[in-house]
């Protein structure tokens, strides 16, 4: 058996590696790239508590998670392609309109 | 043997995410990402959870990172990617999360596996598959129609953004 | 009885002629006049009534009562208010009509009556008030109405820096009494007249430990502070020295005002005060002898000075000094009764010379200076006869109302011990200057060749009716008061234990010789200086040079305080303007907006409109709130 918390900390690696791609990368599509990874991390940890527990719901939730995230992705990647018609690039540097 | 399975699969899946990050070239960080699905994938299914790994394959691996790819391709980025100024900030927030989460996680002490009970038993019994079908057509019935809704509303808004003649003249991409 | 309208009637003049003098105008002593000559004939009722043993007392409101405090507005009338009472009403109705003359014609003749109006109602409420607060109240009030009317001609420059400073010396003596007020509330617990007088004698013992704050030990009785602080004021509300700098620039106003305020009712509103707290200063003889010895000071400086002016009205000014002088010291001694009884028949003469000159400077177009006046008695015979005649009561010959006070005080003053007798011999000679000074404005401005300027020469004539009238009533009242037998009437007030004040010893009829001789000597001797040797006084002021400049510059005083209190004060006043005003307060409170702005410029780097910017602020949220559960 493996300890829960042997899949706990592996989820939150996995999940800080994503919110620190998130802070630091410049390319819109790497950042959404990480936010992907922020939610398989969370996927990890709810079928490791899912089997722990012995409860499907676990399994239940993921399963909703992945929906959205395909979701998010579709409409994410759209936005993206929008942005980059309007100003040929996507460094998020460029995009400052909420500048004071 | 199960350990090494798990160690396999943690290392590789620790490995590609910060690859994931680290890479400049967009194309192989979204490679690297697909790496990682798999092995999540065959993280599953040691944890009892096959079909979940399938649904992972093929909606992450088969389906988003491929969009991914075909918009990485269509847009044809440059490599000139520096990391943002703040990465120094973000990686002591990083690492202090990280020490914390660790700290967090071994202090609660172990939970004890909870014992079978009747209906669990029951449904580990039938098999990953038709365990999560008997829930989710029962119990869970309305947010599996609301999901249905939301990939719907998806489609619809990822047509609407992307439309060429609407908002104004777009500039050719090159 | 309906003795409230005393004072309201002058309050509602003020307030008629006040908020409709704009319309009403040169109409202004219709409202004026008819009013304070009705107060007058209720005080005639009210001192009728007091003579016949009644006295009343009621509070008109209350302003607010709470555990250990009682403030209202009430009044008193026993024998001391029915005398000052008659006094004041007296002289303001008289004033009164003779401004309807003086001011005749001139652009602010209704405000001149609204503002007389209130002097003549605050004066009132002041005599008639039955607790301290009350008093003080109109005592600031009286103030503040000789401020407005000493500086009445307002485009004057020179009547404007009178009248401030005429307030602000008041002030500084306002600044004792009001701590005097103060000690008197928290030694007897009470502002009450009724309540203070009862409780005094228990108070004799208090002692009060004056270096408490700095930790040393200096102890002083209760009462004798008390009545020293409450002293201070009437310093400065008196003229006495030396808080007596702004009597003589009072003359800057208009004469009656001179006449009213600075001669019958304002300045011996300290007299009264001192009169009115007599049970207080009975039990202190240290503040009856300061009392005493400013009193003394105040009368020779006066005289002194009033030697040697040119102008007439400032001789007049000095006089009264001189006089109040008198009135103080001889209330110092414990002769209250004599001190009030001078106070009166003072306040008829002293009125009397001021309309008096006032009339001759209406005569001569608003000259002031007697060196360019002369021969003037035949020209204006009812001023002349009515000016002499006041003169004489002034120089204390007999059978003038003068003579029979000035001698009542200087004997009681002899009576009282050898603080009394020092004191009554400075009086005496005081008197011997009072008439030479006296005698020496008649003759300079009535006698002998005429310095008046050519111009003018031709239209002098006597003033109309409505001012020379008043000159007649002052001039009979000058000689009649003296047969009123006011002192008896005021004797059972000022009773104590020990026998009230001084009675008639045996040096009696001494002193009253020698008053008489000394003010015959004056008199006599300004007929020698100023009549038959004309050009002595020169000489004498060639020869005696020193003497001669310290009394026409009146010892100075004016310019010490300059030196010593104004410049510092101003320059003190500069610097802090400079330095704290503008550069630290104004600094602080443009620092403050600069700060602001400053904390703005930075909150601004915070929307930097990055997105990542943004996350990583999540992201530090995130690592506060887990540090702290961590903690917890």
């Amino acid at each position: 058996m493996i300890p829960l918390s042997y899949y706990l900390t592996l989820s939150a690696v996995v999940f800080l590696t994503g919110l620190v791609g998130v802070l630091i990368r410049r390319n819109i599509i790497i950042i959404l790239l990480s936010v992907e990874l922020m939610l398989n991390a969370t996927n990890i940890n709810f079928v490791a508590f899912s089997q722990h527990f012995h409860n499907v719901v676990g399994q239940v939730f993921v399963f909703f998670a992945l929906t959205v995230a395909a979701a998010e992705v579709a409409v994410g990647l759209a936005i993206i392609i929008a942005l980059h018609r309007a100003k040929s690039t996507i460094n998020v540097d460029e995009f400052q309109l909420l500048k004071w | 043997m199960e350990q090494l399975f798990f160690f396999y699969f943690a290392l590789i899946i620790a490995g590609s995410s910060g690859l994931v990050v680290a890479l400049r070239n967009p194309i192989y960080s979204a490679l690297s990402l697909l790496i990682m699905f798999f092995h999540v994938a065959g993280l599953y299914v040691t944890l009892h959870a096959e079909f979940l790994a399938a649904v992972q394959v093929i909606v992450y691996a088969g389906a988003i990172l491929v969009l991914y790819l075909f918009v990485v391709m269509l847009l044809n980025l440059k490599q000139d990617d520096r990391y943002h100024r703040q990465w120094p900030v973000a990686a002591a927030v990083g690492a202090t999360l990280i020490v914390e989460a660790v700290m967090l996680t071994l202090s609660r002490g172990q939970a004890a596996p909870v014992e079978l009970s009747g209906q669990a038993t029951a449904i580990e019994g039938l098999g990953n598959t038709e365990a999560l079908g008997d829930v989710l057509y029962s119990t869970y019935l309305f947010p599996f129609e609301v999901a249905s809704l939301i990939l719907l509303v998806a489609m619809i808004g990822a047509i609407v953004l992307a439309k060429k003649d609407i908002g104004g003249e777009a500039p050719q991409s090159s | 009885m309906t003795y409230e309208l005393i004072p309201l009637l002058p309050l509602a003049s003020f307030l008629i002629l006040g908020l409709f003098g704009h319309w009403i105008k040169d109409k202004a002593h219709l409202v004026a006049v008819p009013a304070v000559i009705l107060s007058f004939l209720f005080s005639v009722f009210a001192f009728v009534d007091v003579a016949g043993g009644h006295h009343s007392t009621f509070r008109l409101y209350t302003w607010l009562t709470s555990d250990t405090l009682d403030i209202h507005i009430g009044i008193t009338i026993d024998r001391l208010t029915a005398v000052m009472l008659l006094l004041v009403t007296t002289v303001s109705a008289l004033v009164h009509v003779y401004t309807i003359g003086y001011m005749h014609g001139e652009p602010g003749y209704a405000r001149f009556f609204s503002y007389v109006a209130l002097f003549t109602f605050s004066m009132l409420m002041l005599v008639l008030a039955d607790n301290f607060l009350q008093l003080f109240v109109f005592w600031e009030a009286v103030g503040l109405c000789s401020y407005l009317l000493i500086g009445h001609w307002y485009e004057r420059p020179s009547a404007c820096a009178a009248a401030t400073k005429a307030f602000i010396v008041n002030r500084v003596g306002d600044f004792g009494f009001l701590l005097g007020l103060l000690l008197v509330w928290t030694t007897f617990g009470s502002l009450d007249y009724s309540d203070v007088f009862s409780k005094a004698h228990d108070a004799t013992g208090r002692v009060m430990n004056l270096l408490e704050p700095l930790g040393g030990n200096w102890e002083v009785s209760v009462l004798t502070v008390m009545c020293l602080l409450l002293f201070t004021g009437a310093i400065g509300k008196s003229a006495q020295f030396p808080l007596h700098v702004w009597l003589p620039d009072a003359m800057e106003g208009p004469t009656p005002i001179s006449a009213l305020i600075h001669a019958a009712t304002m300045v011996t509103a300290g007299v009264f005060l001192v009169a009115r707290l007599a049970p207080l200063y009975n039990l202190s003889p240290t503040a009856m002898t300061v009392v005493a010895i400013v009193g003394g000071l105040t009368m020779v400086l006066g005289a002194t000075i009033a030697l040697t002016q040119t102008d007439i009205k400032r001789v007049v000014a000095y006089s009264t000094m001189s006089q109040l002088g008198y009135m103080m010291m001889a209330c110092g001694l414990g002769a209250y009764a004599a001190g009030m009884y001078h106070l009166l028949t003072h306040g008829a003469f002293k009125a009397l010379l001021f309309l008096g000159c006032g009339s001759v400077i209406i005569a001569l177009h608003h000259e002031q200076d007697m060196r360019r006046m002369g021969g003037l008695k035949d020209k204006l015979p009812i001023t002349y006869w009515t000016f002499v005649i006041g003169s004489l009561a002034l120089a204390g010959f007999p059978l003038t109302a003068g003579f029979f006070s000035k001698d009542d005080l200087l004997v009681s003053a002899w009576s009282s011990g050898t603080l009394g007798q020092v004191l009554t011999v400075f009086g005496l000679l005081t008197a011997l200057l009072t008439a030479f000074y006296s005698f020496r404005l008649v003759f300079v401005t009535f006698w002998g060749p005429s310095h008046v300027d050519h111009h003018h020469a031709v239209y002098v004539h006597e003033p109309s009716n409505t001012m020379t009238i008043p000159l007649i009533i002052l001039a009979l009242l000058s000689i009649v008061t003296g047969y009123l037998g006011i002192p008896g009437f005021l004797e059972p007030m000022f009773a104590t234990e020990s026998g009230g004040s001084a009675h008639q010893g045996s040096g009696t009829i001494v002193i009253m010789f020698l008053a008489t001789a000394m003010g015959l000597l004056g008199i006599a001797g300004a007929y020698y200086v100023y009549v038959l040797n004309p050009s002595l006084p020169d000489r004498w002021a060639q020869r005696w040079r020193t003497a001669y400049q310290l009394s026409l510059n009146k010892w100075y005083v004016d310019e010490i305080y300059d030196l010593s209190i104004v410049r510092p004060t101003l320059s003190a006043a500069t610097e802090l303007w400079k330095h704290v005003d503008v550069t630290v307060i104004d600094g602080a409170v443009n620092g403050v907006a600069r700060a602001i702005a400053w904390g703005g410029w930075l909150l601004r780097l915070v929307q930097s409109g990055q997105t990542q910017h943004y996350a990583l602020g999540m992201a530090l949220g995130a690592v506060l709130i887990l540090t702290l559960f961590m903690m917890i």
